[in-house]
């Protein structure tokens, strides 16, 4: 199969290899359907930004499907598949699962190894999974989880079993979730988000209540910070990650008798708005002069997000937050507003900073004239502390009355 | 077929990449040998001739009386460990293009780095035999330029934190060039990768791009400007090389790049505090193109001072031209190049435990430096200090000839002489010869207790270097035992005067000289074995009896 990273780059390309996490699938007997869209190079909320197609939202097929990871999402949630592999640098796996109305899970950096995935920012990026339900999430973590000798940066620390500790419905407790100290991120769920995402979250947190967890608001000043500095280090490593692609080993080459503009020619024809846009942002912010003031100081504001996710998850077993502002949004909406489409990757970009394992789960709907549209909340957990994520995510989705995210387009085959 | 992967500049076909994947497989190691020493001292010799060489040594002699030249070097000395850096790719020197390749050196996407721990141990071994700091905690950066010999469009190296720091070399000037005792500080060793090799048609109309030494692990090795003339920069890169090869770290090999040295000259005039414009030197393949492409910047940076054109002297990149025996302009900097470093995130720092520095620092070998004092403390002349410690195989050859018997000057003298005049006759290296250490300290036992004659010895070591074998085996195959009892040496004097009554005759007549005739006939008669002290002994008592 091509890869070509939703880029024009790339186009035609077929890898030498397989990716870790694709040979550690196959080695488990998983059958792989297909490659899914996304936006170029990962870069980007809607999957508007991919060089071929616009991929739409199973739930309203004039709204994106978020992003970037959005073919993966769409896919799953149409029932194309089981489950999908994204990856999540800022939010790409988590977002476009509320928005499709599909488990997300992005593990703890390290857990999964990046080897074969095309970089965007190495510091960042996580391959994630897609489910219709966390069990199914759960599994896929299972079989892709663990050290890798070709990635350097990924953990040695024992998996654990993260399926065995699902409990069915039909053994639990009246309150299985007695004694889980939740705290929701109150920086969250205030100004410039979406009033009916918040009253989903507001249901989600009483559900967890009524499961028996005691639920207290936290503040996390820290928080507001996460979104600059993300796309000051994301960019920045970006703008190294994709010097690779250069026209003279492989991908798109323009004809040229002269190696400045056989570069400059291959990378202007081959690399799409969003994406010259974050190199050049990113070559900036690296630049002599401009290094302290742009990347050294992100990666402190980096550190100060770190420490203040480590503080309270000492105190919180877990962190409740939207996984986007709003729910999925028209096609072409904020395809020329890069910064309101940035402004959107505020729930998630703080817990890639922080390097931490999210869960999101879809949780409710808001109107959309005629259709309704799925909403996911973020349950963030500690470092390498995905199985507690799961369980939690487990008992929640099997108690959740009421609601169904199968699309209404393929509802008639898939009702139970 | 890896040959074919990739495209020159030129648009060509676009071809799957997993040929390649699949050839690197395939691949032999290969160990890469030291095989010569090439050492200031020789290739001075091959300087194009006598007249040029003094006159410019002449010249930069004058020159140095107004002025002051100021030499810093930078070395790269690619490290020969089995797999390249960051992948586990073989490479060998001279292999088929693109044949020691994989998607990690290719720089594929995807692909990631992971350190091969033997560049630690490595840089660590010489950043503790040049006397460095290290830093137990370090980390690779990524230097950022675009170049089609560079797959990834960066280079993994070490920007503000190298491995190893504030160092010297100590080293001996050869006497013909003066002699004396140096020490040249190191400013820092840090770790990087190699880039590829572009091979230019002959038209010139494409380029082609070879990766095999792509991603090949070096250390680069940058000195403090401490040098002041083109010997003591040429020294210094052969003392470096010397250090390198007593480690066994790299092949140190200029010719084939394995070891590469950028220069960086400026002069003021003596007495000025401030520094002078410095220009940097490249293309210098040997010792001696160094220390003559130095001098000749020198030179020409002194005349433009002395017509009052100082400023005429830019910051530059000058290429020294071996035919025509001068540097000319390679590239004028404008401004400083921006790398645009920073950390390389897919890397762990590299963290270094006193333990592990410590294992290294103990199973360290004896250095070029230590042997040369230890060398001195045996009574042994500088020119045969040099001469044994330049090249470590000869000198481990020495080491081990001298362990049985230690007879330190006798071993110096077959080394240098009979087995040098050998070694360069044949075009051989010490280590490809059939003889051994211990058949020379064998030999030079044999001759000392008088079981065989000096003669003799120097006739069984020309067969012990070609045809191997010991000593023992040799003299009894050929029956080569000197005859040291006298009353057989007398028997063969007496048969020897009873043949040759007329010289006894005019012998004894007073015609003492034709003792020596009298003696090779002894010789003679007995193939060379009878011991000449007691021939002679023995000879006289009868010639005059």
């Amino acid at each position: 199969m091509a890869c070509t990273a939703g880029s024009k780059i790339l186009e035609n390309y077929r890898p030498a290899y397989d990716a870790s996490v694709v040979r550690k699938l196959r080695e488990c007997g998983a059958i792989i359907v297909g490659k899914t869209n996304l936006d170029e190079f990962g870069m980007g909320s809607t999957t508007e930004g991919s060089a071929y197609q616009v991929t739409a939202n199973p739930w309203d097929l004039e709204c994106v499907p978020g992003g970037s990871s959005g073919g993966s999402a769409a896919a799953v949630s149409a029932r194309q598949c089981v489950v999908s592999l994204g990856s999540d640098t800022g939010g790409s796996v988590r977002q476009p699962a509320s928005f499709c109305g599909v488990v997300g899970l992005k593990p703890t950096y390290g857990r999964v190894s990046r080897y074969g995935l095309v970089a965007y920012a190495s510091s960042l990026d996580v391959i994630g999974c897609f489910g219709t339900t966390v069990a199914d999430a759960g599994i896929l973590l299972q079989a892709i989880s663990g050290h890798d000798k070709l990635d350097a940066t990924s953990s040695k620390r024992d998996v654990n079993d993260f399926t065995s500790q699902f409990i069915s419905k039909d053994y639990f407790e009246s309150q299985p979730l007695k004694g889980l100290r939740v705290g929701v991120l109150s920086e969250t769920i205030g100004d410039g988000v979406d009033k009916e995402v918040v009253s989903s979250i507001r249901g989600a947190i009483s559900h967890l209540e009524e499961l028996g967890s005691t639920v207290t608001e936290v503040s996390l000043p820290s928080f507001s910070l996460g979104l600059p500095a993300y796309y000051v280090l994301a960019s920045s490593e970006s703008s190294s990650n994709l010097s690779r692609y250069d026209g003279v080993r492989y991908g798109n080459q323009i004809v040229s008798d002269e190696l400045s503009s056989l570069y400059g020619g291959s990378r202007a024809n081959g690399f799409g708005p969003e994406v010259k846009r974050r190199i050049l942002m990113g070559t900036y912010a690296l630049s002599a002069g401009y290094y302290d003031a742009y990347y050294k100081r992100a990666q402190q504001v980096r550190t100060v997000v770190q420490k203040s996710f480590k503080e309270a998850l000492d105190v919180y077993d877990i962190l409740i937050s939207p996984a986007a502002p709003s729910a999925a949004y028209k096609i072409g909406e904020k395809k020329n507003d890069p910064l309101a489409m940035y402004a959107g990757d505020i729930m998630t970009v703080n817990v890639n900073l922080a390097g931490l394992p999210a869960l999101v789960l879809p949780c409710g709907f808001v109107e959309n004239g005629t259709s309704r549209l799925p909403v996911g909340f973020q349950m963030i957990g500690a470092a390498f502390d995905e199985e507690k994520l799961l369980r939690v995510g487990h008992i929640f989705e099997q108690t959740l009355q009421g609601c169904s995210f199968i699309p209404p387009i393929i509802a008639d085959e898939f009702k139970c | 077929m890896a040959l074919t992967l990739f495209r020159g500049i030129q648009a060509r076909p676009l071809l799957p990449c997993s040929s390649a994947f699949i050839a690197r497989k395939h691949v032999l190691f290969c160990s890469m040998q030291s095989t010569q020493a090439d050492t200031t001292v020789k290739t001075k010799q091959q300087a194009p001739s006598n007249f040029t060489e003094t006159a410019r040594a002449k010249a930069v002699e004058k020159v140095l009386k107004d002025y002051e030249a100021i030499i810093g070097i930078e070395t790269h000395v690619q490290l020969s460990t089995i797999t390249k850096a960051f992948c586990s790719c073989a490479y060998s020197y001279g292999s088929q293009p693109n044949s020691c390749v994989c998607p990690v050196c290719m720089g594929l996407p995807g692909a990631l780095p992971v350190l091969n721990s033997k560049v630690i141990e490595y840089a660590v071994m010489l950043g503790l035999a040049l006397n460095c700091k290290l830093a137990l905690s370090s980390k690779f950066d990524r230097k950022q330029y675009f170049y089609p010999d560079l797959p990834k469009g960066y280079q993994i190296s070490q920007f503000d934190i190298p491995i190893a720091a504030n160092g010297f070399i100590d080293l001996d000037l050869p006497l013909e060039f003066g002699g004396g005792h140096r020490r040249f500080g190191i400013t820092r060793v840090h770790m990087e990768e190699d880039a590829g090799k572009l091979l230019h048609t002959g038209t010139g109309s494409y380029s082609q791009v070879d990766l095999n030494r792509a991603g090949v692990p070096l250390l680069e090795i940058v000195s403090e400007p401490d040098m002041r003339t083109g010997i003591e920069a040429a020294e210094y890169a052969a003392e470096l090389q010397r250090v390198v090869r007593y480690l066994g770290v790299g092949n140190g090999n200029m010719q084939e790049g394995s070891l590469r040295c950028d220069v960086n000259v400026s002069i003021r005039p003596i007495g000025q505090l401030e520094f002078g414009t410095k220009v940097e030197i490249k293309n210098l393949n040997s010792f001696s193109a160094m220390s003559r492409a130095i001098d000749f910047e020198i030179a020409r940076q002194a005349e433009l001072y002395d017509k009052g054109q100082a400023d005429e002297i830019v910051q530059e990149t000058r290429l020294w031209e071996e035919g025509a025996q001068k540097t000319v302009t390679m590239r004028k900097k404008e401004g400083l190049a921006d790398y645009r470093y920073f950390p390389e995130p897919d890397l762990p720092e590299v963290i270094l435990t006193e333990e592990y520095v410590n294992g290294i620092r103990e199973s360290l070998p004896e250095l070029p430096e230590m042997k040369r004092r230890r060398y001195e403390e045996m009574g042994l002349s500088m020119q045969d200090i040099l001469f044994l410690a330049n090249d470590v195989n000869v000198a481990h050859f020495f080491d081990a000839t001298i362990a049985k018997v230690p007879d330190v000057k006798l071993a110096a003298n077959w080394i240098m002489g009979d087995i040098a005049a050998y070694l360069k006759n044949e075009k051989l290296s010490i280590n490809e010869i059939k003889l051994t250490p211990e058949e020379l300290s064998e030999l030079i036992a044999s001759i000392k207790n008088g079981t065989i004659s000096g003669k003799i010895g120097k006739e069984i070591l020309l067969e012990l270097m070609e045809k191997g074998g010991t000593v023992k085996g040799l003299i009894e195959e050929k029956d080569l035992v000197q005859i040291v009892d006298p009353a057989e040496i007398e028997k063969i004097i007496d048969k020897v005067i009873a043949n040759n009554p007329k010289q006894l005759e005019q012998y004894r007549g007073g015609k003492t000289k034709l003792q020596g005739f009298f003696a090779g006939q002894v010789m003679k008669e007995s193939k060379g074995k009878a011991n000449p002290g007691l021939v002679n002994k023995i000879l006289v008592e009868k010639l005059n009896a």
